[in-house]
């Protein structure tokens, strides 16, 4: 009977699911939110709060056009509008929205790398900074113009042998990653953790003190004057469309050609890495080795039983992951022009954990989702409720009858970036481990453990 | 052979005295452990003023001014008392590590912001009694123990709130899942920390009051031979409070139920549950006593640097996690040896690289070598010096 009317009575909204209707929606949001970036003015005392919802919702359009139940031809050619042709454009008008893309994309791809690590082959990395510094130090040490050894003997490239050292950037963390990892991977977990933990605090000291008595780093005062990405090829082209656009750039923040393409090269560049990883994560995820890492990370000893090989495929994981990172921080590096020391943070490492933990450990998208979501809270929400805390504390503002320049300066949002990290990291392990959009198999895994019954183990 | 049913009277066995004293109450918690510490710093003192005179003589700094081994003999007495008090700290933390590591079987990355916790309790009591003007009048050691007791007894209770509302929840889920929950609970914890201490006393780094007061901060000198040697006094009263703490530790541990249920619970969760332990009660009490050490070491920590901050627990933490796996982890004696060794290897190491500057082996490297052993540590000998190897159950 309850079958019956179930089958027969169809939802209200049934006919809006169809594809040709999805799509069309989609679009209509991506044109809209596209639109709406333009309503209100920078000079509006109410920018800030505005352009908190307004760009966050620009910059899921990608995310929602992946979702659609298309063919993967149609997404594709969706997505690259958006991202090739859309993003560009407002990266002109708006050079601070472009910042955060580009940060969304260099860090999604270090969340792929370390995702690799802790959702492929379930080992927690805690130091994935310290592999991303060192891909970043390698592009600072050959480029830099601080007074190295390299520089003393000439040893020095330019901005055009930057795709060769991404590669060698790999190469060098994968390297540095098997050498910590022999030792530590044929023990508990809990000493990989802890040690990688160790190396991310490490690579700072060595980071700082190798300048005596040969100067490899600079010390702490850190390598300034790295060579940007490429891009004169990119200026006129980028002078051409500001011309076409018709944009006053002396009224933009950035007012220099030179400066708007070397930021949209990073952005082209972030964005074919990002590309690359996630075919190299889904390409794995369906391999003999994707396969030995579930088995591993579902049970160690039942996989070793199998035969797989368990040193060799962890330390394939961790150290693909580290190369992963290495690469990246070369980006990073010619994008940052300066580096020191205190870079390279725990926070970071920290903060890329949570971007994987958030998503959902062990699947490609829920990553990049994670990435996303992280990225623009801590770099676009926060300093937007920031920015307009502060307005409202110079104009003294009233809200709800508190008069906001009473308001002590220790609670301005950006500072709470660690306990935003902590406390995603502990909401989600307790409430939903699984993460937001999980992967199928890691779903069925912790619900799996979940169950009473279970326990053994 | 006895025919069955026959019932005879057990012969009584006979003890010699020295097995006698050897079970005696003042052998089993107050000799033996203080022979156990004693022996544990001789033994490392020995091998490390070995090592490092060997290395003198091979390996000479290129074109010194100075004769190493002679400046080694100068300086060695200040090594040691330094080493071993940073070494009693070393030693409290990383019992925090082990004795959570024992009951559960996992690493409670949040035990760092436990001692840090138990620095800023420190300088909370310290700056309130000056506050009240009564600090410089008071005499030290009721202070240190009025301020060591009140750091145990937030940071041990704050532990217990971490594992009630953190880790029991996940007791049972997969083993990575805890462990992230840690990490990301030591953050917010900083955090918490850092933010309240910047509302209320407007800055980061905070001052113990204790820095002006000339009890605290005159060295004690005396002379070894014909050595002038320097000494702290915090050292002196870190090194007496934590043997305090450790022989009460001992007894604690070995001398009383509570503590063979602890040992029961860390050998097998389920059956000591089965006969009658109060497994969460006792992993509760647990996480209490590694957070009372904690914060004790933390506040003897900032009594001693003089200033703390809300990220100073995680070098140590660190240390004292090596010093944890360097013992053998989950093994309470090893940790107390690990933390010893680990104080004097820092402190041997911060003054002995001090030789070798001219090359660039200044003592900013000592973290780098004390991390190389844990490394090394793992590579040949990872259940530690004390511990013993345990294979996993399926």
């Amino acid at each position: 009977m309850t079958t019956l009317t179930q089958t027969s009575s169809r939802p209200w909204y049934e006919p809006l699911t169809s594809p040709v209707v999805l799509t069309i929606m989609a679009i209509i949001y991506g044109v809209l939110v596209t639109l709406s970036l333009f309503v209100v003015p920078r000079t509006d005392p109410l920018f800030n709060l505005v352009s908190m919802v307004t760009f966050s919702a620009f910059v899921i359009t990608p995310v929602i056009f992946l979702s659609l139940p298309i063919k993967a031809l149609y997404r594709g050619i969706l997505i690259g509008i958006a991202l090739l042709v859309i993003m560009p454009i407002i990266g002109i008008y708006f050079p601070e929205y472009l910042e955060v893309v580009i940060q969304i994309c260099i860090f999604a791809s270090l969340a792929l790398g370390l995702n690799m690590v802790v959702g492929y082959a379930g080992l927690l990395n805690l130091g994935y900074a310290a592999f991303f510094a060192v891909g970043a130090y390698l592009w600072g040490m050959l480029t830099s113009t601080a007074n190295t050894v390299f520089r003393q003997n000439g040893l020095i490239l330019t901005s055009n042998e930057i795709i060769p050292v991404m590669i060698l950037g790999a190469g060098v963390a994968g390297l540095a990653a098997i050498v910590l990892g022999v030792p530590v991977l044929r023990l508990r977990g809990d000493y990989l953790a802890i040690v990688t933990l160790g190396f991310g605090e490490i690579i700072r000291v060595v980071a700082r003190s190798l300048d005596r008595p040969v100067n490899w780093t600079n010390g702490a005062l850190g390598l300034n004057n790295i060579a940007p990405v490429p891009s004169q090829w990119l200026t006129p082209t980028a002078a051409n469309t500001i011309a076409f656009l018709d944009v006053n750039v002396r009224s933009l923040r950035v007012d220099r050609v030179d400066v708007v393409s070397n930021n949209l090269m990073v952005y082209l560049m972030s964005i074919a890495l990002l590309m690359l990883f996630v075919y190299i994560s889904r390409t794995l995820e369906d391999s003999m080795i994707g396969r030995a890492w579930t088995a591993i990370r579902e049970d160690e000893i039942a996989a070793e039983a199998m035969g797989v090989p368990l040193l060799g495929m962890k330390l394939r994981a961790f150290a693909l992951g580290a190369a992963f990172g290495g690469a990246v921080g070369v980006l990073f590096s010619g994008k940052q022009s300066f580096i020191d020391p205190n870079s390279f943070l725990l926070l970071a490492s920290i903060s890329i954990l949570a971007m994987v933990i958030l998503g959902g450990m062990g699947g490609v998208k829920g990553v990049v989702v994670g990435a996303v979501i992280v990225k623009l809270l801590e770099l676009h929400i926060l300093t937007n409720i920031g920015l307009q805390i502060n307005q409202m504390r110079n104009t003294g503002t009233e809200v709800l009858g508190f008069n906001m320049a009473n308001l002590s300066a220790e609670l301005e949002p950006t500072r709470f970036k660690p306990l935003i990290f902590g406390l995603i990291l502990v909401l989600m392990m307790i409430f939903r481990p699984e993460g937001l959009l999980p992967a199928q198999r890691r779903r069925m895994e912790i619900q799996e453990s979940r169950e009473p019954n279970a326990a053994a183990t | 052979m006895n025919a069955p049913g026959v019932i005879t009277e057990p012969q009584p066995v006979k003890i010699s005295a020295l097995m006698q004293f050897r079970q005696s109450w003042f052998y089993r918690f107050i000799l033996f452990p203080l022979g156990q510490i004693l022996l544990f710093i001789l033994g490392a003192t020995v091998v490390l003023t070995i090592a490092v005179y060997l290395i003198a003589y091979i390996l000479p700094p290129p074109n010194s001014r100075v004769f190493v081994p002679d400046a080694i003999g100068r300086q060695l007495a200040s090594w040691i008392i330094n080493g071993v008090s940073i070494g009693f700290l070393y030693a409290m933390i990383a019992l925090g590590y082990t004795m959570v590591y024992g009951v559960l079987k996992f690493i409670n990355f949040a035990h760092a912001e436990i001692f840090m916790v138990g620095g800023i309790v420190g300088y909370e009591v310290t700056m309130r009694l000056n506050e009240a003007g009564i600090l410089a009048d008071m005499n030290p050691a009721l202070m240190v123990t009025f301020m060591v007791l009140t750091a145990m007894l937030i940071s041990g209770t704050l532990a217990v709130i971490v594992e009630r509302v953190a880790y029991r929840p996940l007791r049972r889920a997969p083993r990575l899942v805890p462990l992230i929950t840690a990490i990301g609970l030591s953050f917010i914890l900083q955090d918490v920390v850092r933010a309240t201490m910047q509302i209320t006393r407007a800055q980061f780094d905070l001052v113990y009051p204790t820095k002006n007061i000339a009890v605290y901060t005159t060295p004690i000198r005396f002379t070894i031979g014909e050595n002038p040697v320097s000494v702290r006094p915090t050292f002196v009263l870190i090194i007496i409070a934590a043997i305090i703490m450790l022989v009460a530790l001992n007894y604690f541990v070995n001398g009383t139920k509570w503590g063979r249920a602890i040992r029961a619970v860390s050998q097998d969760q389920t059956m000591s549950g089965l006969l009658g332990v109060n497994v969460n009660q006792l992993i509760a009490l647990t996480f209490f006593i590694g957070g009372a050490l904690g914060g004790a070491a933390g506040a003897l920590f900032g009594l001693n640097t003089g200033s703390v901050n809300a990220y100073m627990g995680v070098t140590p933490g660190l240390k004292a996690f090596i010093a944890a796996v360097l013992g053998g982890i989950g093994n309470l004696t090893g940790a107390l040896l690990g933390g010893l060794t680990i104080g004097l290897i820092e402190s041997y190491l911060n003054g002995f690289l001090f030789f070798y500057d001219s090359i660039g082996l200044g003592f900013r490297w000592t973290d780098v070598f004390v991390f190389l052993v844990l490394i090394l540590m793992l590579l040949f000998r990872p259940s530690g010096i004390l511990g013993e190897k345990v294979d996993e159950k399926v």
